[in-house]
């Protein structure tokens, strides 16, 4: 994945510092509290949401059983239609394909639809070191490219942001990158609408090429997706002479008809919307209408490890909806960028420890990153049992184990940091089971018990700083057991 | 080895766990979701989808063949408008009444010129009832992707109750995959900001659409 996250701290020192930053926990509650409510509503409106949702995730765990059979189908049908493929095994091979046919046509900038997959291999960091400038040109990715950000929600990432922050990010960098903002401009969202639109049309006018991702790609006739609110996307995906679409190599359904399962369960999970207002969708090139020429550009960088892992690879089915980023107490409070990646959130904690690995300290901490309290997995539309994937992670990192790297097969070491809970642990194994020695603790734990310690020393420190040490009785339950319970087969 | 190979490598050895499965897929998938949602008559469809598209913010009017043109030469004037896109095979009767200069969708015209354009007239492929959306799919009488998208303004006309289906399997089944299709829910809108919705982005800031039945 992209570098722009290397050096993150873990989640929970970013989590700290965020959950202080009382702007921020104002700005996140008041997004994720409205749009909880709409999609309650939108997804109550249809009396099959279950089997709707139980159809998503058969389509998606059937396509990834299958998945090397339908690349192949796509390919072929893409190319049929006029299309070139293009195969990157890692966010390196996508950058450097996308700067070469972006130099081939001599073009040193292009306009982009949102896409998590571009921001994931870091393409317009990496474009940009080619001398090509990328503009962003949904809404929320200028005000966080303006802003010089980085994005925290997979549909809105600048959901950190309020409207006066937006209006003041406007105000001082517009005229840097283009058009500025109009003069007097306030911090009612209509106008800070115009004024993007306003900013980006030179943009759209004149592109020659532009880039996107997909929201599915159908195996059976080559047709690509993609789901947008504002018309940006449109105006990347049709006036542009050559279009370059970088999509993941899991955003693959069999069939046409598949379709109409995702575009009932996408948007209403996603904007709580019964329909977004545009859905673009094109089959290879068209002639004289849209783009000359089309590449699409199937990437792994990661995929294909997390779906060598058994419990892992259910991520794989995600379509990037965030409703279980706005339904989570954890994201709620701490916010996207604790998470240190562009996968933020509960499918964030179980994706990118998965196609990035766990080696570094943010991604290790990223499966603990959740309470298991399951409302992630309740709100998915493709069913993705989020937390048991998390736990089979935390074990994962815990205790090591084989997991397979760039496609490599290898033995996760256990964590060191877990070394004083393993102790604990077979110490208690042993004592547990031998009952003489566990009588004698308890004993000798209730009569020291007013000496007791509030927090624990040396390596417990962390455990007991967030929590209370659980009081100890004055007398151990089976000594009460056999001392009252005895008296009364006594007395009888 | 190539990056293709490298990647179907990787694909078939992550898979190795996993037990042969030669189901068909048509039994694979299990398909019991509803065809459409609730009981309607033709007339309570057409109903639904006015309903559904106002609630999106598209501006909804009805009429028949005969007050076509007079609707259409309405809502130009009353917007103002002085210069229409037209596809090369909209019904000429359409725009019979508007005192309009049209301009034909060319593949030589810039994104520039069409900007300078005021309006765009289309017809649409299908309607769904359900989600209030109107697809277009390039056919001569929609265009190219580009006309109902660089204007500020588009008149669509819908052909009621033929071109109406209840749902969205309904209108996949209808339409040819191998077409470009633009699916339109109502004006361009945005979330971004503090997830609350706010109409009107880059596409057409106004959408209206002519019922025609």
């Amino acid at each position: 994945m992209s570098g722009t996250f290397v050096g993150m701290p873990a989640f929970p020192k970013a989590a700290h510092e965020a959950v202080h930053d009382r702007t921020l926990r104002g700005n996140l509650r008041h997004a994720t509290h409205t749009i909880r409510g709409k999609r309650a509503k939108a997804v109550a409106e249809l009396a099959d949401w279950a089997e709707l949702r139980e159809a998503g995730k058969r389509i998606k765990d059937h396509t990834l059983r299958h998945l090397d059979r339908y690349l192949v189908q796509l390919e072929e049908s893409v190319t049929a239609a006029g299309g070139t493929v293009h195969w990157a095994a890692d966010a390196d091979e996508a950058n450097r394909i996308v700067a070469d046919l972006v130099k081939e046509t001599g073009e040193s900038e292009v306009v982009k639809v949102k896409s998590m997959a571009t921001q994931e291999i870091g393409l317009n960091e990496a474009l940009e070191a080619e001398g090509i400038r990328a503009y962003e040109t949904d809404l929320a990715e200028l005000i966080v490219q303006l802003g010089k950000d980085r994005p925290s929600h997979i549909l809105v990432p600048a959901i950190h942001r309020n409207r006066g922050e937006i209006r003041e990010i406007f105000a001082r960098e517009m005229s840097e990158w283009g058009r500025p903002a109009p003069d007097g401009l306030t911090d009612t969202p209509a106008e800070l609408a115009e004024a993007a639109r306003l900013h980006l049309r030179e943009k759209f006018l004149r592109a020659k090429v532009g880039v996107s991702g997909a929201n599915f790609m159908v195996a059976e006739t080559g047709t690509l997706v993609v789901v947008e609110s504002e018309g940006n996307g449109r105006m990347c995906l049709t006036l542009p002479e050559t279009l370059i679409s970088v999509v993941g190599i899991e955003k693959i359904v069999p069939t046409w008809q598949d379709l109409e399962v995702f575009l009932q369960t996408l948007p209403r999970s996603s904007t709580a919307e019964r329909m977004n207002p545009y859905t673009s969708t094109w089959t290879g090139t068209t002639d004289e209408d849209g783009p000359r020429h089309f590449h699409l550009v199937l990437l792994d960088n990661g995929r294909t490890d997390t779906l060598a892992d058994e419990v892992g690879r259910q991520a794989l089915r995600c379509i990037r909806c965030s409703a279980c980023l706005n339904v989570c107490p954890v994201y709620e409070r701490a916010g996207g960028h604790a998470y240190g990646s562009v996968y933020p959130g509960p499918i964030g904690a179980i994706l990118s420890p998965q196609l990035r690995g766990t080696a570094s300290e943010i991604d290790a901490s990223l499966p603990y990153a959740s309470s298991l309290c399951g409302a992630c997995y309740e709100v998915c539309p493709v069913a993705i049992d989020i937390p048991e994937v998390l736990v089979h992670l935390r074990e994962r990192v815990v205790e090591g184990g084989p997991v397979t790297r760039a496609g490599n097969k290898v033995v996760l070491q256990p964590a060191k940091g877990h070394a004083a809970e393993r102790a604990a642990m077979r110490a208690a194994r042993w004592a547990f089971s031998r009952p003489g020695v566990l009588r004698t603790g308890q004993r000798l734990a209730s009569r020291t018990r007013r000496i007791h310690p509030r927090t624990l020393p040396g390596p417990g420190r962390a455990w007991s700083g967030t929590r209370d040490l659980p009081p100890v009785p004055a007398e151990p339950f089976r000594d009460w057991w056999q001392r009252t319970q005895n008296a009364k087969g006594g007395a009888e | 080895m190539s990056g293709r190979e490298r990647i179907l490598g990787r694909v078939r050895r992550a898979l190795a766990d996993v037990p042969r499965d030669d189901t068909p897929y048509e039994r694979a998938v299990v398909r019991d979701y509803l065809p459409e949602h609730g009981e309607r008559t033709v007339d309570g469809t057409v109903d639904l989808l006015a309903e559904n598209l106002a609630d999106y913010r598209a501006v909804v009017h009805r009429t028949d063949a005969d007050g076509l043109p007079g609707v259409i030469a309405g809502l130009l004037a009353a917007r103002g408008a002085s210069t229409v896109l037209v596809p090369p095979g909209l019904d000429e009767e359409w725009l019979a009444a508007a005192e309009v200069t049209l301009v034909a969708d060319r593949a030589e015209s810039t994104p520039a010129e069409l900007d300078r354009v005021d309006s765009v007239v289309t017809a649409c492929a299908v309607a769904v009832a359900e989600t209030g959306t109107i697809v277009l799919d390039g056919s001569p009488d929609q265009g190219r992707r580009r006309i109902t998208l660089v204007p500020d303004h588009h008149i669509c006309v819908v052909r009621v109750p033929d071109q109406v289906v209840s749902s969205v399997p309904k209108a996949l089944r209808r339409l040819d995959p191998a077409r470009p299709l633009t699916w339109i829910s109502g004006p361009s809108a945005t979330s971004d900001i503090e997830l609350d919705r706010v109409e009107g982005v880059h596409g057409p800031r106004t959408l209206e659409v002519v019922l025609v039945g």
